[in-house]
């Protein structure tokens, strides 16, 4: 439905092909007909006023939307050529993690553990030099090593906002996933938090894809390569960061950026 | 990795394994009732509810005395335990701070865990020791011990739930505490409170241990307080653990006539709170 | 403001009759204190591990009754465990809201239904079946005793262990189930690794509620025990409860001795109750305080 000449394709190789998307609450679609294709191992903002239906479309990437009571999704989204509305979500959710707008380590399990969360939970038995291994790794990715490697054993919630939010995207790595959803991962955070986030954002699209979503203009004028625009459901825009920002093709982007909704 | 297909499995089975056991308890509730209706609907005749007990044999036996004391249980009991138990609720909704309060709530929540029987117990000790007799009065006594902490802390949860700006507004119309929360809150939460003294009072009217040594039974008609009386409950433990086919006959009868009351009495709070929670919204 | 102003007099009032209620309280307790000291005095310990409880040459030992009370609660507990968790499950986590809703009234009706009710059904379905299956297993066939108290207590507490433990898992958060379901974890797996985790403590309090039920549950025990004041020799034997032993013995207390032995077990069983009650509220406290 959007404007196809205000959609452009990125280039270099994809990882997401999502067609004709719509998303429903009940009755209600909360994503209308969006078209568009996700760079691989870069970084996409997907901005928008408040209710245009951003966590709404990246929940629809990892199939988590379902969960909602009464949603339902229509349309493609093909992960490296394959269909995901047609693969099981317990698989998808293993290859598209996600980072949630509040920090929500697991109250009852230890840092350690949260990190290994995406495979205790499933059952799977590591061997201990490999788990050690994986959540070192988990922790060094997520920049949160140096100030937890005495604590692995404490729980989780002890731990500061900013470094609740780094254990969750740890927890999230930890299982090597090729596309990391993260939703507003900063709002609930403090200035000196955001710019630890901000500067690993930067640091992962070296591994991972990030599609993340943000309020902030500054923000995903900082972190992406890439941006999408939305409004009122609608992929009004979506091309390289700095084309978006600098020539916005669309009146509504351009309204948007200097700040006329919010 | 493990395999996806064995977790799947593993998923689908504590989904069809807790959904039959959840579904199990169903059972032995559909079968009582069934058991009472089958077997206590035909109990039922003018002369059962009417009728003074008969020796075993004798036809025509009733149980209108005991329908008369149950009646006579409920309404003493309630009459002692639903004006303390309104104010304490008002108390610790609208003036506990602090220490006391919590001391009350304890209070409330230790009553409402002692067993039945051991209230029974100190109904006994309380009046019938003293007066030398049984009555209905000690057995009411028992039953509004069980009724007061329900109906405390439904109140003060109801009273909770009702915003400040209402006793502002009936305060800055110059209008005193105690009128405040007389004219204002109590009528306002009175369907929430209503159904609290509901649901006390459908768990009180089944209730016989607490009457075995207090209110003890009679096979005649008794209206005085102090005398004893028989309940439905009473009638139902006598007769069914009798030898004679006709009492247990009875027994399914008066369990049918207690069940209806009871049931009764809950389905009416439910349709209350399903008000309430309609008007909150 | 003295005494004559209304709102005074009518704090005064709700105060009272709050404070009234704490003595009431206390008041049950020494009343049972004062009433068993006659047993107290004179049996003292013994009372506790005697095992002899002979009305007619006046020796009182109430360990039968305790060990009759622990059997059939904790039976009832087991036995109820796996059903209470799945109904609270199922209502909680997979039930859509109008089966949810459907169930739910069920199980609060199971829970409105008086116990002589149940004591009544008892007799005629639970014992007939449970002397069944005691042919089958070729013991000796009484039908009544601790398994048949066990098993309708068990369907007694069913319903209140269900509906506390659904309330708790419906406290559960829902950030982290996502998070979980995020990882790629089936929604058993999210149960089992998120729900029943974070809720455990709750769970085990609104069983030590359940427990404190069975406890001193009366009627439909006294119907169906068998009421036997020996010491139970094996699971299937006859028995008598704390609760069970008042109720049938009570009123026919000639003596002033037994009386005052009967009243000391309610005593016992009032302390008993009182203290997985207060053990229960702790662990919610400590709930409520994370
Ligand atoms: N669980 C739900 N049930 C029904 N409607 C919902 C639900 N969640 C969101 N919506 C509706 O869907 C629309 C899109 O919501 P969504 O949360 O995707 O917006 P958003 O862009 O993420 O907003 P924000 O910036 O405030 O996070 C909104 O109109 C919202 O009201
Ligand atoms: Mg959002």
């Amino acid at each position: 439905m959007g404007n196809r000449e205000t959609i452009v394709d990125p280039r270099g190789p994809i990882i997401f092909d999502i067609r004709n998307l719509w998303a429903y609450y009940g009755e209600k679609p909360a994503v209308k007909g969006v078209t568009c294709k996700i760079p691989e191992k870069r970084v996409t903002a997907v901005m928008g006023p408040s209710g245009c239906g951003k966590t709404t479309f990246i929940r629809c990437l990892n199939r988590l939307h379902e969960l909602s009571p009464g949603a339902r999704v229509e349309g493609e989204i093909f992960l490296r050529g394959k269909n995901i509305l047609e693969i099981d979500p317990v698989v998808v959710r293993r290859r598209v993690g996600m980072v949630f707008q509040k920090p929500n380590p697991f109250p009852t399990m230890t840092i350690y553990d949260n990190v290994l969360a995406g495979y205790k939970l499933l059952g799977i038995k590591l061997r201990r030099e490999e788990a050690d291994r994986l959540v070192e790794e988990a922790l060094r990715k997520a920049a949160l090593w140096d100030e937890v490697k005495d604590s692995l054993h404490k729980r989780g919630t002890y731990l500061s906002g900013g470094q609740q939010q780094r254990l969750c995207i740890a927890r999230a790595l930890a299982v090597k996933p090729e596309v990391l959803l993260m939703d507003e991962p900063t709002s609930a955070l403090d200035p000196k938090s955001t710019a630890k986030i901000e500067e690993l954002v930067v640091e992962l699209k070296k591994s991972v894809t990030i599609v993340i979503v943000t309020h902030n203009i500054a923000q995903a004028g900082r972190v992406s390569d890439y941006a999408a625009f939305f409004y009122l459901g609608e992929l009004v825009e979506f091309g390289p960061t700095s084309q978006l920002f600098t020539v916005p093709r669309d009146k509504r982007t351009e309204e948007f950026l200097k700040g006329k909704f919010g | 990795m493990r395999s996806i297909l064995w977790r799947k499995f593993k998923d689908r089975s504590a989904l069809l394994v807790i959904t039959v056991l959840a579904f199990l308890p169903a059972l032995p509730l559909f079968h009582i009732l069934y058991g009472i209706f089958r077997l206590g609907l035909p109990a039922f005749s003018w002369s059962f509810f009417t009728h003074l007990p008969t020796p075993p044999g004798e036809p025509n036996g009733g149980v209108g005395n005991a329908i008369v004391g149950t009646l006579m249980l409920s309404m003493l009991a309630s009459a002692l335990a639903i004006p303390v138990g309104i104010l304490s609720g008002v108390y610790l909704s609208e003036y506990a701070r602090g220490r006391f309060g919590e001391v009350v709530r304890v209070a409330a929540d230790v009553l409402q865990g002692v067993p039945s029987i051991v209230l029974g117990i100190v109904g006994y000790l309380w009046l019938v020791k003293p007066m030398g007799h049984f009555s209905a009065l000690s057995g009411a006594v028992a039953l509004s011990l069980m009724m007061l902490p329900v109906i405390v802390r439904s109140t003060e949860e109801i009273l909770r739930m009702l915003p400040y700006t209402l006793r502002e507004a009936s305060l800055s119309l110059g209008v005193n505490y105690w009128r405040t929360v007389i004219k204002v809150l109590i009528p306002t939460g009175l369907v929430g409170i209503t159904t609290g003294i509901l649901v006390a009072l459908s768990r009180i009217m089944g209730e016989t241990a607490p009457l075995l040594f207090t209110a003890f039974g009679n096979p005649f008609w008794n209206f005085n307080p102090l005398q004893p009386v028989d309940a439905l409950p009473l009638t139902v433990f006598k007769y069914a653990i009798s030898p004679y086919q006709d009492w247990i006959r009875q027994a399914w009868g008066a369990s049918a006539v207690l069940t209806l009351m009871v049931l009764g009495l809950n389905l009416i709070s439910r349709i209350l709170a399903r008000r309430l929670s309609g008007d909150g919204k | 403001m003295g005494w004559g102003d209304p709102d005074r007099i009518f704090y005064r009032l709700c105060w009272g009759l709050s404070l009234g209620m704490v003595f009431l309280v206390i008041g049950i307790g020494i009343t049972l204190f004062w009433g068993s000291l006659p047993s107290l005095k004179a049996f003292g310990w013994h009372f506790l591990v005697g095992r002899i409880w002979d009305p007619v040459n006046e020796k009182f030992g109430a360990l039968p009754f305790l060990v009759g009370t622990l059997i059939t609660s904790f039976g009832a507990l087991i036995l109820t465990l796996p059903f209470a968790l799945s109904s609270g499950i199922f209502l909680a986590e997979y039930a859509p809201p109008r089966v949810a809703d459907g169930l739910s009234t069920v199980i609060d009706l199971l829970a409105g239904i008086p116990s002589v009710i149940y004591g009544l059904w008892a007799l005629f379905y639970l014992v007939p079946l449970v002397r069944w299956v005691e042919m089958k297993l070729g013991v000796i066939p009484f039908g009544l005793g601790l398994p048949t108290a066990s098993l309708v207590l068990a369907v007694m507490i069913l319903p209140y262990a269900a509906s506390i433990i659904r309330e708790v898992l419906r406290m559960v958060p829902h950030e982290l189930k996502e998070a979980a379901y995020g990882l790629g974890a089936t929604r058993w797996e999210v149960i089992r690794g998120v729900s029943i985790p974070y809720g455990l403590s709750g769970i085990v309090a609104g069983l030590l509620l359940s427990l404190g039920r069975a406890l001193g549950e009366t009627m439909a025990v006294t119907m169906v025990i068998g009421n036997r004041s020996e010491m139970p020799r094996s699971p299937w034997d006859l028995a008598n409860t704390m609760a069970s032993v008042i109720a049938n013995e009570f009123t026919e207390a000639s003596k002033d001795i037994h009386l005052s032995a009967l009243i000391e077990i309610g005593l016992l069983l009032f302390l008993i109750t009182l203290g997985v009650n207060i053990l229960a509220r702790i662990i919610i406290l400590r709930l409520q305080v994370r």
